[in-house]
């Protein structure tokens, strides 16, 4: 049976990176006892009138509008080349905090990240320009990451083929606006997959995809691991994390419950469990 | 199914690195802090690296501008030229108080060359709120969004040239020499715009109030510089300080630059004895003054905040 293959095939490969785990290995994402305060404008209630606008700027108070929510308490976790690790966690859990901050985009309260080059984050909410073509898309998109003119010209026919956008007609001359958010998802996906990083975040990214969208974007995951990267998936969906990622870290309130093997992490918080 | 009986920690360092702290790990294997500032020097060359990015994206933003109106990039024409009849009907016609030579050409050049200051000013304020998006998604160096800003004003203002020749002919001028000199103004003009929308950048990046405020601001500094009458005959009789004030002005300087390469005759006391214009001593000078220090000040400042774009 297929199914039990692929099984056993995971059990090999956990039992593989805790076998590497005892050797020395080469880290590219160092996070050390992490804590990310956000800073929300405008969350309490009501008062956001002239008057008491004003009334602000004459007391020279800060404004009361300001709520901290303390979304990451103290995480630490070192990731090595080649891994792949899922993160899991409940809604507002601090997932996607994690791999903002992880690629630069949020300041750190206390503690540090250290990463080898620069990360390049994945999110179902980063938009390109929804007024210019998903053409225009992949060749600005391309030059953003620091390609040459000719190594885009290079890769754009893959990229778009990747994506599959051309599958139902030319709807690469379309202009982005027009795209569903599933097709939207996978050009983005397929832009960033083009170039090798170092240090890859995907989130969520991948569920708005087809089915046979998802098959190609965890084979490219697969290959960017092999060219030595390291990718953090956070997912929602707990098969693709067992499908891709060897290793898992367990995120809740904030705070790290569990980080290990993908099979025995997920196991636990499918079951409810807590270490 | 694996064992739990035996916990291993995949975070933890092994082999010859075990026991190392996480601290002093990243520095064994050289990582470095996330997103953080580049040096000058090292950011200087990440820019210069997405020179192709910077000009596609505004090629591109340039096409986009239009695509919902039916007239299409017609308007990048049309637009300035609507504004230079709007002025002329109020003060060519209505108010009639100008004795400058050659007002149309005067006053189109003044419009067109306004409008290239205005509009980099007013893009570069949104150059950052308004793609999130892409900051949020990509990394590239953030000075390329308030450069490619400039860029696009650049290729509309070189659009504008065509039209401005036009006028000019119109107008009763005729090449002459002197119309090189536009190179080397229009050069050091894109310089001091480009300074000017990475101070903006970064300011409105952080407080979006500032883009409320800025048409007020940029209108008083629009009737303070001349640009439809000539400010001279109207600070004459003011203090000193106001008329070396309104010499140094930048807007007035560039103005005057392109004026006196365009139409020299309106500076020249042989062909208009009664109502000829000074040309501000040292023009050239201040030109290069301005250009140099908007240039390096804007720039540092935006580098300064560099990792900050895009947060929060």
């Amino acid at each position: 049976m297929a199914d039990t293959t692929m099984i056993t095939d995971r059990d090999e490969r956990d039992a593989r990176a805790v076998a590497q785990a005892k050797e020395t290995r080469v880290p590219t994402v160092v996070v050390d006892d992490v804590h990310i305060i956000y800073k929300v404008h405008g969350a309490s209630a009501g008062k956001g009138s002239a008057t008491s606008a004003l009334s602000r700027l004459i007391s020279r108070k800060r404004s009361p509008a300001i709520t901290e929510v303390h979304a990451v308490r103290g995480i630490s976790f070192t990731a090595y080349k080649g891994e792949a690790v899922g993160l899991i966690g409940s809604n507002g859990s601090g997932k996607s905090t994690m791999l903002s901050a992880i690629a630069g985009l949020l300041p750190t309260a206390k503690g540090a990240i250290y990463t080898n080059g620069q990360p390049s984050l994945l999110g179902v909410n980063a938009a390109l320009m929804d007024d210019l073509t998903g053409e225009r898309n992949v060749v600005l998109g391309c030059l953003a990451m620091g390609m040459s003119p000719a190594q885009v010209k290079e890769r754009y026919q893959d990229i778009v083929d990747f994506s599959g956008i051309n599958e139902k007609g030319q709807f690469i001359n379309l202009p982005m606006r027009t795209y569903s958010s599933g097709m939207a998802a996978r050009l983005r996906f397929s832009i960033a997959a083009a170039k090798t990083h170092d240090v890859l975040l995907i989130d969520e990214a991948l569920s708005t995809g087809d089915q046979a969208f998802q098959r190609r974007s965890e084979d490219r995951i697969r290959e960017l691991r092999k060219e030595a990267g390291t990718v953090f998936l956070v997912s929602h969906n707990n098969n693709a994390i067992r499908d891709t990622c060897e290793r898992t870290i367990w995120i809740e309130t904030g705070k790290l419950i569990m980080d290990g093997p993908t099979d025995e992490v997920v196991g636990m918080y499918e079951r409810g469990e807590r270490p | 199914m694996s064992t739990v009986s035996e916990p291993i920690n995949l975070s933890l360092p092994g082999g010859v690195d075990t026991g190392l702290s996480q601290k002093q790990l990243a520095e064994k294997y050289g990582l470095t802090v996330s997103g953080k500032r580049p040096g000058l020097f090292a950011y200087t060359k990440q820019l210069w690296g997405r020179r192709h990015f910077i000009v596609a994206f505004a090629t591109a933003r340039l096409v986009a501008q239009y695509t919902t109106a039916k007239m299409g990039q017609l308007w990048q024409v049309v637009t300035p030229l609507l504004n230079c009849a709007v002025f002329y009907l109020v003060f060519g016609l209505i108010l009639k108080g100008n004795s400058v030579p050659k007002y149309i050409a005067w006053l189109c050049i003044g419009v067109f060359i306004f409008q290239f200051i205005q509009s980099a000013i007013q893009s570069g304020t949104r150059a950052i709120s308004d793609n999130l998006g892409l900051i949020r998604a990509l990394h590239f160096p953030r000075a390329c969004m308030p450069v490619a800003f400039t860029v696009i004003q650049l290729q509309q203002l070189l659009i504008s040239m065509v039209v401005l020749v036009v006028i000019v002919l119109a107008n009763g001028l005729y090449p002459a020499l002197t119309w090189l000199e536009l190179i080397p103004a229009l050069a050091l003009l894109c310089f001091f715009n480009t300074g000017l929308a990475l101070i903006m950048a970064r300011i409105g990046s952080k407080t979006s109030d500032i883009s409320q405020l800025m048409p007020f601001v940029l209108r008083t500094w629009m009737y303070l510089s001349g640009v439809m009458y000539s400010i001279q005959d109207r600070v004459q009789n003011w203090p000193g300080i106001v008329q070396k004030l309104a010499d140094v002005n930048p807007a007035s300087v560039y103005m005057d630059l392109i004026r006196h390469a365009m139409a020299p005759s309106i500076y020249s006391k042989a062909d208009y004895p009664d109502n000829y214009q000074h040309l501000t001593p040292h023009v050239w000078a201040l030109a290069v003054g301005w250009a140099v220090v908007a240039f390096a000040v804007g720039y540092v400042f935006f580098w300064k905040s560099e990792e900050e774009y895009g947060r929060g």
